[in-house]
C-alpha cells in the first residue's frame, strides 16, 4: 500500500516538474520579480536624482545665506537684473524656477513680498522646503524679539522622542510591532500564494485524469483517497522545488542586480520598513547606530524556532485542508471553466485572513479580531502566524489560543479531508454532469 | 466469513466469482437490486443489458472502486477483499491513458500500481508490444497515437499481471475491425490459458461466438443467466428451415405437408424443382417429418433455427416489460 502511494507521489511530481509551462514558470518568475525591482528602484533612483535649480533674486538684506542646496534642489544667485530679466533667463536657462525676494524694511514684510515664479504649478515639496527656510527664519525673528538668540533657538530645536521600555525595563523601540507583523505577514502570505498556485494545481490535475478517462484504470489498482493523497503530496513536493529555486535563484539574481547596477535597496526599504522615524527627518543620525542595534536585538528576539515550527505545522495543515477542497472540485466538475462557482468560497476566507491580517493585527495583534480568526480554522495559518512573532506566552499569544488553534485546524482537517475524499471518490466516475451544491451533499451519503 | 452450508462452499470454490444478492443504490436511484451470478472458472461470462442497466455499478464493485449496500461477493471461493485487486483485470468502458506521459513509462506505471516489480513488467511488456507489433511506440507520448493504438497499450495494461479474472466492459468499442479481430483473438487465447473472463456489452452480436454463460441486467435486475446454449435451448421453438428437391407436383406435396405439420411460410422454384418452406413442430421429434420428406423427395436442407441471443434479449426483456 505504502509503496503504491510512493509511485503515485512519483509520478505527480515528475509530470508536474516536466511540464513545460511548469518549468517556464519556474525559471522566468524570479526574472521577472528582481527586474521588476530593479525597475521600481531604478525608477525611483531617477525620481530622487533629478535636482532642481531654482534661481534667486534677492534685493533684500535678508535671507542672504539661508537658502542651502539640499538633496532635490540647488540654488543660483541671480544679482542686479531686473525681475523680468531674471524671469528671462531663468525660463531661457530651462531652470525650474525664480524666487523673487524684494527689498523691505523687515523679515516679515520681506517674506509676505516674496514670489516664487515657476512654468507650471510648482511641485509641493519644492515649495515647502522654500517654505520651511522662510518659516525658519521667521520663527527665530520673532523668537529675537522675545529675547532668544539664535543659539538658544537652535538648542531649543533639537527633536524629541519619548524614552519607551517595557514594564520588564527593557527598552523597547518604536516600529517594532509592525516588523514582526510584517515578518509574520509574509509567512503567511506564503502559505496563501502556496494554496492558490498550487491548490489549483492539484484540480487541474483531478481534472486531467478525468477527462482523458484514465481514472477508471487507476482506482481499479488504488484506493481513490490514496490517488488524492498522493497527487496533493506529489503536487506540493513540486511546489516545494519551484518555491525554493525561485527564492534561491531570485536572492542570487537580486544580488547580481545589486552589484551591476549598484542600486540601493534600502532607498526603497526606507519608506516602508522603518516607519515612524524616516518620516521625522534626518537629524538624528546620532542615535542611528544605537537604534540600530535595538532593532537588530529585537529582530534577534524573535522567536525564530517557534515561528519556523509553526510555520511548518500551519503550512501542512493548512494546505492539506484547501488542496483536499481544490481536489473536491477538480472531481466534481468536468472542466475548469465550471470550477469558478467553486472556486470563490475557497479563496474568500484565505483573502478574508490577509486582509484581517494587514488590518487589524498589525494594529493590535492580540486584540479580540485578530484573536477570533486565529483561532478559527480556515484562516487561523495565516491570521495566527502574523501573531507568531511575539512569541508565546507573556506579551505574546497565550498558550491556550495556540494550543486550541492547532487543535481545531487538525480536526478540521481531518474533517474536511473525509469530506472532501468522499466528494473526490464519487465526482471522479460522474461524467457530463454539471454539479449542484446540493449535489455534493448527496454525494457526502453515499457509501 | 458467514456461516454456510458445505455445499455452498463447494460452489463458491468452484467459480471465479459468486454474487449473492448484491443490491446497490444511490440515493434513490437504485443500481442494483438483489443480483446473485455464479461465474465459473476459465469461461467468457457475458453481462449482458442495455445501457444503463446497471452492468457497470456491478463491475465497479468487483473492482472495489464502490461499494455493495447489501450482499455478498467472492472471488475464488474467498470473501471479496482489497488484495484481490492485483488478481483482477479491468478495461473499463470509459478508458484512457494520461496524454503527455510516454507510453512506456505509462505501462510500468500502471503495472506497478497493479503490484508488478518494475524489472517484471518490463520483460513482460516487451514480450506484448512485440506480440502486438508496437515495439517502436515506448517513447512515444499517447497524444501521438491514434484512438485505435491507445485502446491497444490499455489492453496491454489489463492484462499484463496475469490476473485470474479478467473483466472488459465494452472492449471492441473504438476499435477499427482489423484491430477488433486481434484484440478477439487474444482474449481467445487468454481464455485457453485458464484465465476467467467477464465480458460487458449491450451489442449482442459479439455475444455469439465468445461467451459461453451469460446474464441478462435489466433496469438493475437480473432477468436471466446461465450457459448460453441451455438458454437458447430453452428458447428456441422448434421452428426448422427445410429445403428438399422434388421433381414433379411440388404444389400438391405442399398441400399434403400442409395438412399435416404447420407448415409458417413455403415457396417453390419450378424451374429448380425446388420446395422451400418453415415449419414449426410440436417438440423437436423430427422423425415423422423427416419420413414423410424423405418418401419423395431429395431433403438438402433441414435446420433448425436457434435464436439469437438478440433475440432472446429483446424477447425477454419486453416479456419483463408487458408482464409489469
Amino acid at each position: 500500500m505504502a509503496s503504491k502511494l510512493g509511485l503515485i507521489i512519483k509520478r505527480e511530481y515528475l509530470a508536474k516538474v516536466r511540464n513545460r509551462s511548469f518549468i517556464v514558470m519556474t525559471i522566468l518568475s524570479p526574472i521577472l520579480i528582481v527586474g521588476m525591482i530593479v525597475l521600481i528602484a531604478f525608477l525611483t533612483k531617477i525620481n530622487d536624482d533629478e535636482t532642481r535649480v531654482i534661481t534667486i533674486l534677492n534685493e533684500s538684506t535678508f535671507y542672504r545665506d539661508a537658502f542651502k542646496p539640499s538633496k532635490n534642489i540647488s540654488f543660483l544667485q541671480f544679482n542686479d537684473l531686473t525681475v523680468e530679466q531674471a524671469k528671462d533667463s531663468t525660463n531661457a536657462l530651462e531652470y525650474y524656477g525664480l524666487l523673487h525676494i524684494p527689498e523691505g524694511a523687515t523679515v516679515e514684510e520681506v517674506a509676505r513680498s516674496a514670489f516664487l515664479f515657476t512654468k507650471d504649478n510648482p511641485n509641493t515639496s519644492v515649495t515647502k522646503e522654500l517654505e520651511n527656510v522662510f518659516q525658519n527664519r521667521l520663527r527665530q525673528e520673532r523668537l529675537q524679539k522675545l529675547g532668544v538668540t539664535p543659539e538658544q533657538f537652535s538648542s531649543v530645536e533639537k527633536p524629541f522622542e519619548i524614552n519607551l521600555s517595557t514594564f520588564d525595563g527593557e527598552r523597547s523601540i518604536r516600529g517594532v510591532n509592525e516588523i514582526k507583523a510584517i515578518i509574520g505577514g509574509s509567512f503567511g502570505y506564503a502559505i496563501m500564494m502556496f494554496i492558490i498556485i498550487y491548490g489549483g494545481f492539484v484540480m487541474r490535475s483531478v481534472i486531467e485524469e478525468k477527462t482523458s478517462r484514465i481514472i477508471e484504470v487507476i482506482i481499479s489498482s488504488v484506493k481513490p483517497f490514496q490517488l488524492m493523497l498522493g497527487k496533493i503530496i506529489g503536487n506540493s513536493l513540486a511546489g516545494v522545488t519551484q518555491f525554493s529555486i525561485w527564492i534561491v535563484s531570485a536572492s542570487a539574481l537580486l544580488f547580481v542586480a545589486v552589484l551591476i547596477f549598484g542600486i540601493d535597496l534600502s532607498a526603497l526599504s526606507e519608506n516602508s520598513a522603518m516607519p515612524p522615524n524616516a518620516m521625522g527627518g534626518m537629524s538624528e543620525v546620532g542615535g542611528m547606530d544605537g537604534k540600530m542595534l535595538l532593532y537588530a536585538k529585537e529582530i534577534y528576539g524573535i522567536p525564530w524556532g517557534l515561528l519556523i515550527v509553526s510555520f511548518f505545522i500551519y503550512f501542512v495543515l493548512g494546505y492539506l485542508i484547501y488542496s483536499s477542497i481544490y481536489a473536491a472540485i477538480g472531481a466534481a466538475v468536468d472542466n475548469e471553466t465550471d470550477t469558478q462557482q467553486f472556486i470563490f468560497p475557497i479563496i474568500l476566507p484565505l483573502m478574508l485572513a490577509i486582509y484581517v491580517g494587514f488590518f487589524s493585527v498589525f494594529s493590535n495583534p492580540h486584540g479580540p479580531i485578530a484573536v477570533g480568526f486565529s483561532l478559527f480554522p480556515l484562516t487561523s495559518p495565516i491570521v495566527m502566524l502574523m501573531r507568531l512573532p511575539g512569541g508565546i506566552g507573556e506579551g505574546g499569544v497565550p498558550l491556550w489560543q495556540f494550543i486550541v488553534s492547532i487543535s481545531l485546524l487538525i480536526v478540521t482537517f481531518l474533517g474536511i479531508v473525509s469530506l472532501a475524499a468522499k466528494i473526490y471518490r464519487t465526482g471522479i466516475l460522474m461524467y457530463g454532469k454539471k454539479p449542484t451544491y446540493k449535489e455534493l451533499f448527496k454525494w457526502l451519503r453515499y457509501k | 466469513m458467514p456461516q454456510m452450508h458445505i455445499f455452498e462452499k463447494i460452489v463458491y470454490m468452484d467459480h471465479i466469482l459468486v454474487a449473492k444478492n448484491v443490491t446497490k443504490t444511490y440515493g434513490d436511484y437504485t443500481a442494483l437490486s438483489n443480483i446473485s451470478l455464479q461465474i465459473p472458472k476459465n469461461c467468457i461470462y457475458g453481462l449482458l443489458g442495455p445501457n444503463g442497466a446497471g452492468k457497470t455499478s456491478f463491475i465497479r464493485i468487483i473492482n472495489q472502486i464502490t461499494y455493495q449496500d447489501a450482499g455478498e461477493l467472492w472471488l475464488n471461493g474467498e470473501p471479496l477483499a482489497p488484495k484481490h485487486i492485483a488478481s483482477i483485470g479491468y478495461l473499463p468502458e470509459e478508458r484512457g491513458l494520461y496524454k503527455s506521459m510516454k507510453v512506456g513509462e505509462q505501462a510500468l506505471y500502471l503495472a506497478q500500481l497493479k503490484g508488478l516489480t518494475k524489472a517484471e513488467a518490463k520483460v513482460r511488456l516487451a514480450h506484448w508490444f512485440d506480440r502486438l507489433n508496437i515495439g517502436d511506440w515506448w517513447d512515444k507520448k499517447i497524444q501521438e497515437l491514434s484512438k485505435g493504438m491507445a485502446q491497444k497499450i490499455q489492453f496491454i495494461v489489463t492484462v499484463l499481471h496475469e490476473p485470474k479474472l479478467l473483466i472488459f466492459d465494452e472492449p471492441f468499442s473504438g476499435f477499427d475491425p482489423i484491430n477488433a479481430n486481434i484484440i478477439k483473438d487474444e482474449i481467445l487465447r487468454l481464455k485457453e490459458n485458464g484465465t476467467s473472463i467477464i465480458f460487458s456489452t449491450h451489442r449482442m452480436e459479439s455475444v455469439e461466438e465468445l461467451c459461453e454463460y451469460i446474464a441478462l441486467i435489466h433496469k438493475s435486475e437480473k432477468i436471466l443467466d446461465g450457459k448460453l446454449s441451455d438458454i437458447k435451448r430453452a428458447y428456441k421453438n422448434n421452428i426448422f428451415n427445410v429445403g428438399v428437391h422434388i421433381e414433379k407436383d411440388a404444389d400438391a406435396f405442399l398441400k399434403s405437408l400442409e395438412e399435416k405439420f404447420n407448415i409458417l411460410s413455403s415457396e417453390i422454384d419450378p424451374m429448380e424443382h425446388q420446395l422451400n418452406f418453415k415449419v414449426q413442430l410440436p417438440s423437436d421429434h423430427t422423425g415423422e417429418i423427416l419420413a414423410a420428406l424423405s418418401k419423395v423427395s431429395n431433403i438438402n436442407r433441414f435446420e433448425e433455427t436457434i435464436p439469437s441471443a438478440n433475440d432472446i434479449f429483446i424477447q425477454t426483456v419486453n416479456s419483463k416489460d408487458n408482464g409489469k
